[in-house]
């Protein structure tokens, strides 16, 4: 049923212009708004409340305050996004610490990490996709701070993969040895979300 | 427009169309125990938060994922770890 | 439009996606207008269910969006009033492109919870924000259908008398049917001479629009409109005596799936 079905009129979403579509995975669509897509309702953590830890497969877990972490060197990087459900933004300015940064001279024999956020959401990530310049957290967004629903005061950011990987109110960094599926890798999303080989579902 | 947390949620009635194609019964009047808190109620009165990703149901107490459902091509994932058990039936 | 869509019947097939012929446009206010639509092969609904509508592009691109029943099930054809959301993806199409003889896909009907019948009596209270009167306009029309003289009260929020959707008609019915009264309160302007309320709905307008709890069972309440509104309601009925499993809500709203 509705195979060929078109309805009369509906454009639907925009596709990328020609002088941007090499930047737009398959598949994906541009946006110039930023969705809010939520799992749920959006946490208040109080920044004097606030902390973010590195622990798991550690000698020692790190643990930095807000404003100890906001003390921490930053970069403002801009990157291209693309979320799951097909949306593409591109040349978003970001503000954050570098996760290269948060983990220097670490000890760990962990080949993953999950990051754990305030409301109980969790991704997992392997530890080479987040080191080497590829991954942040970050606390502002185009120039101002990161907005509670955008995941502030602080968010994952790993551009490379789908965007349900840059988790919002991210609080800490748990390194392990062995992977183990997050929030939505445990409901049928890839385990690693390459939007360039169209990594959406479990199995692709 | 003024957007805050509370026009995020809907509740499990506007679910009844993704429910119905995985249960295949009107599951909308369901009773659904909380893991988390222990409340039982129907799972219409579930707040929904319709993802695009997938229909996350939690539990209007204490914000428990009771029931997660994600359409994955043409199957559908659900995940029921945040319910303690399912009433079923019972002149619905 | 063929027979095949029929899937097994039962649940199945009454949720397979079908396609309708939108028949007629109303305009109601400057933001909504009402679709009545033909389905072929509807089996009816019960007042307060939704159908799913999808929309699809000439790329593959689709979007869904669930909207409640205002017609009665003794209709032939069913209406949807559908409020343009102007950052909407789906409403803006219903609510401005649609035009008489196009063609809609379309599932349902859904709900089991939110629904009422004339059997299952009253009396009722039915509290509406905005666009959220649309299931419960459908329950008014079944009640005045089946000419059952159940005791109710509409208590309805709209920003201002321009924005009152169905006003005429729920003017219409409770000036011709002691049984039914409408309370209207305008949170945002009011006309001169406007005698209604002019807030939003509160413990103090709940307290003198529904009385005291009923002896026995109590009032049947069913509470539609913008998620804060429906938080708000509930919570004072509950508040103000009123059984909770007599209290009925769904929370209506731009969020999509």
């Amino acid at each position: 049923m509705g195979q060929g079905f078109v309805s009369r009129g509906f454009r639907g979403r925009r596709r990328p212009d020609a002088e941007v579509a090499d930047r737009i995975p398959p598949g994906q669509y541009l946006t110039r708004d930023f969705p809010v897509l939520s799992a749920g309702p959006t946490p208040r953590t109080a920044l004097d409340r606030w902390d973010f830890v590195v622990r798991g497969d550690v000698e020692a877990p790190r643990r930095w305050t807000w404003d100890e972490f906001r003390a921490l060197p930053s970069e403002t990087v801009t990157k291209d996004i693309h979320c799951v459900t097909k949306w593409s933004k591109i040349d978003t300015v970001w503000e954050g610490v570098s996760v290269d940064t948060l983990l220097d001279g670490l000890e760990t024999s962990a080949d993953y990490l999950i990051a754990h956020c305030d409301g109980g959401y969790t991704t997992n990530l392997p530890l080479e996709d987040v080191t080497g310049g590829k991954a942040w957290v970050v606390f502002g967004y185009d120039g101002d701070a990161l907005e509670p629903e955008h995941g502030g005061p602080a968010r994952l950011l790993v551009p490379h993969l789908y965007f349900w990987k840059s988790a919002k109110w991210v609080r800490g960094l748990e390194l392990v040895g062995e992977d183990s599926p997050g929030f939505w890798e445990s409901l049928g999303y890839n385990n690693y979300g390459d939007p360039w080989l169209e990594q959406r579902y479990a199995g692709d | 427009m003024e957007t805050t947390d509370a026009d995020r949620h809907l509740d499990g009635n506007a679910a009844g169309g993704m429910l119905a194609e995985v249960f295949r019964f009107e599951a909308t009047t369901v009773i659904v125990t909380c893991a988390g808190c222990g409340a039982a109620g129907p799972m219409a009165e579930l707040l929904l938060y319709g993802h695009g990703m997938g229909q996350i149901l939690r539990c209007a107490g204490c914000d428990t994922a009771v029931v997660r459902v994600a359409r994955v091509r043409d199957r559908h994932w659900l995940d029921l770890r945040g319910a303690r058990s399912l009433q079923i039936g019972g002149g619905q | 439009m063929g027979a095949t869509e029929t899937v097994g019947g039962g649940q199945a097939g009454r949720l397979a996606w079908r396609l309708a012929e939108v028949i007629e446009i109303r305009d109601e206010t400057p933001r909504v207008r009402t679709l009545r639509i033909g389905v072929p092969g509807w089996r009816g609904h019960k007042a307060g269910q939704h159908v799913d509508v999808r929309l699809t592009a000439e790329d593959g691109y689709q979007a869904q969006r669930s909207y409640s029943i205002a017609s009665a099930p003794e209709s032939p054809w069913i209406e949807l009033a559908i409020e343009r959301l102007d950052d909407g993806e789906v409403s803006p199409y219903l609510a401005g492109e649609v035009r008489p003889g196009d063609t809609l896909e379309l599932r349902g009907p859904i709900g089991g919870y939110f629904t009422w019948t004339v059997d299952d009596g009253g009396p009722l209270l039915l509290v509406a924000g905005g666009s959220g009167v649309a299931p419960l306009m459908a329950m008014v029309r079944h009640r005045e259908a089946a000419k059952r003289a159940i005791p109710t009260t509409v208590l309805f929020s709209s920003r201002s008398a321009g924005e009152i959707i169905f006003r005429d008609e729920l003017d219409r019915l409770a000036a011709v049917d002691p049984s039914l009264r409408t309370v209207h309160t305008l949170t945002r302007n009011q006309p001169e001479g406007w005698t209604g309320f002019r807030r939003r709905i509160d413990a103090a307008m709940l307290a003198e629009v529904a009385g005291p709890p009923h002896p026995g069972e109590g009032l049947l309440a069913f509470v539609c409109g913008p998620t804060r509104l429906v938080e708000n309601v509930a919570t004072d009925l509950l508040a103000l005596g009123h059984r909770a499993d007599r209290v009925k809500t769904e929370r209506f709203g731009p969020t999509g799936t």
